[in-house]
């Protein structure tokens, strides 16, 4: 799937180039319950963003990259959707440098080596 | 494909076995220097995908630039047949709650607002120096020194597997701050991957917790 390259992408966004909130390219969102009336709504892209987010835990850069939406886009039109409680912004505004977190990361690759 | 390409075509490739849910977290570590110091590698050598190659903030003209300036190099010395056009990223999922994204940086200067907004949010850096090109990392190292908070280690990634130089050399060819960690890595080993990401980490704990002797992260 890809967006159509001859729509300016921030038509899709109302020319809003920053959601109501600042999703960060690793930010994990997941799915708020699907519903499949709410989807047929919504445009292709957005509709295509809703739709993953309902079937893996991805990041936001995941979802822009998988659904061909560019990065900026795929940032409002989640927003959007969260806004309407239709997915959720997972452990937003955490800490990057919590200790505890960080040594789970640091165990956890010291299992792959 | 003008925005994004996606190396599985066929569809999803979620985690087995991890559905969306609440109390994951993520946590993001950024892959930085310059061009064909082997950032891709390193991400493909840990990464549970391959490298996604996304074109998010691309535009056609930067694309163009980009090709010219590779072209402009004429193919010498790193062998480099692509070129990471925007950024791209890797994903290692550690625990069923719990998963590292690594991002590498588009490698030019132009995009430094994308720098900007790929590290906020990281909990480290890692900056890729080939000891036979030190100068296309130097753009790398002067941004994590001056233009971030970002913790950042440098590494050496010894193509063929031979320390053409010492690493006090490299130290003072790029003139690092004694307190910048220097390691050595084979960005193809998936061993030395980790260790150069967990040193990183590492790395972070020391600057943020004063675990040892760190100095405080920088007050911008």
């Amino acid at each position: 799937m890809s967006a159509n390259p001859w729509v300016r992408p921030y038509v899709l966004t109302g020319g809003r180039t920053r959601g109501r909130r600042h999703l960060l390219v690793h930010t994990l969102v997941s799915g708020g319950g699907y519903d499949a009336a709410f989807a047929e709504r919504l445009l292709p892209e957005a509709r295509a963003l809703y739709e993953r987010v309902h079937a893996v835990a991805e990041s936001v850069a995941e979802l822009s990259a998988h659904c061909g939406v560019p990065l900026g886009v795929t940032r409002v039109l989640l927003a959007d959707l969260a806004a309407g409680d239709r997915i959720e912004i997972l452990a937003e505004g955490a800490s990057p440098y919590d200790p505890h977190v960080l040594g789970r990361v640091i165990d956890g690759l010291r299992e792959l080596a | 494909m003008v925005y994004a390409s996606s190396p599985d075509p066929s569809g999803p490739r979620p985690s087995p076995g991890i559905a969306p849910r609440r109390g994951m977290t993520s946590v993001k570590l950024v892959v930085a220097g310059g061009f064909g110091v082997g950032k891709t590698t390193l991400v493909e050598a840990i990464s549970e995908i391959p490298p996604v190659n996304t074109e998010a903030w691309m535009t056609q003209a930067a694309k163009t630039v980009d090709a010219l300036d590779d072209g402009a190099r004429g193919g010498g010395g790193a062998g480099k047949t692509t070129t990471t056009v925007a950024m791209d990223f890797g994903r290692v999922t550690l625990a069923s709650d719990l998963v590292l994204y690594l991002f590498g940086t588009p490698g030019q200067p132009r995009f430094w607002p994308m720098w900007d907004d790929l590290c906020r949010g990281a909990s480290g850096a890692v900056v890729l120096v080939d000891t036979r090109r030190l100068d296309v990392s130097f753009a790398a190292v002067n941004y994590f020194e001056n233009d971030s908070d970002v913790p950042f280690i440098v590494a050496a990634n010894l193509f063929d597997g031979r320390q053409t130089h010492p690493l006090g050399q490299v130290r003072e060819a790029l003139r690092l701050d004694a307190d910048v960690p220097l390691v050595s890595c084979d960005a193809r080993d998936r061993a030395s991957a980790v260790d150069v990401l967990t040193r990183t980490l590492g790395h972070t704990l020391d600057r943020t917790t004063g675990r040892t002797t760190g100095r405080e992260p920088a007050a911008r």
